[in-house]
């Protein structure tokens, strides 16, 4: 996963929950299989969320980054 | 399905061991799960701030997720679903009686504890915007814009004298008790709120 074939950066830092859920599923409606996405978000919750969301949607959630008080989620669209 | 009773039963074996690799397939391939979409169904039948705020969230979070989602909107949930610019809805003094006495629309709902004339509600949504929670009305056209579909009853458009021309737009064509019904006996989940 190279990091410049990221698509779209979703940034819901500050964000409270189901923000940082429902802004990434609005984006993800403008991507295309295949494509790459991120998201960064600040709310501790949504490290649970987005693996939900990743089962859910069948969307792939490559991988995931915590660190400095932000969780970084890089997902495949489905 | 536990290894333990994979192994414990030589002749079930093959089919065990298939049954307990099924949920490992599943997890490596998400998108088999996603294949069917999983089917929400709430009863939006409070008014409430608080309980509104409840419908909102979960139905927004509902269509990120891709669920189909249906939300039935009946007795004191329907005023939450009127224009925020109506004031006095109704045909006759006692439908509008009732809407001057409890104002309708989703930015003027009250909470159900700690209302005290509005401060209540006033406090909430300053927190809220501290905190950067989505008021309910954001919400709601979230969940819009994620294909939530939203009901009226008709029966209670009826009782309180609402006419669709009231109601928000997007909303999908009145419909009956049975209707509701028959949505959440498909449904995965049903939710009264």
């Amino acid at each position: 996963m190279g990091k410049s074939d990221i698509k779209t950066t979703v940034d819901a830092r500050g964000l409270s929950c189901p923000l940082p859920i429902v802004k990434t599923a609005q984006a993800a409606k403008g991507l295309a299989s295949g494509d790459l996405m991120e998201v960064i978000a600040t709310d501790p919750g949504s490290v649970k969320d987005f693996e939900a969301w990743s089962r859910a949607t069948g969307n792939e959630l490559v991988e995931q980054v915590a660190g400095d008080g932000e969780f970084r989620f890089f997902l495949r669209i489905k | 399905m536990s290894p333990a009773r994979a192994t414990a039963r030589t002749a079930a074996r093959p089919v065990a061991r298939a049954a307990a690799k099924a949920p490992a397939a599943r997890a490596a391939k998400p998108a088999a799960a996603a294949e069917k979409p999983k089917k929400l169904v709430i009863i939006a039948y409070s008014g409430e701030l608080e309980k509104t705020w409840a419908t909102m969230i979960l139905a927004s979070t509902a269509g990120a997720m891709a669920m189909e989602t249906s939300v039935f909107v009946t007795f004191w949930g329907l005023q939450t679903f009127v224009k925020d610019k109506k004031r006095i809805t109704g045909e006759n003094w006692m439908q509008k009686m009732m809407s001057f006495m409890q104002r309708p629309g989703v930015s003027h709902r009250k909470l159900s504890k700690m209302n005290f004339m509005g401060m209540g509600p006033w406090m909430m949504f300053k927190l809220a915007k501290r905190y950067n929670v989505s008021k309910p009305k954001e919400l709601l056209e979230m969940g819009q814009a994620l294909g939530v579909k939203f009901y009226p009853c008709q029966m209670t458009l009826d009782m309180f004298g609402l006419k669709q021309d009231d109601l928000i737009e997007g909303m999908e064509e009145p419909v009956g008790a049975a209707f509701a019904l028959q949505l959440m006996s498909e449904a995965e989940t049903s939710l009264f709120i």
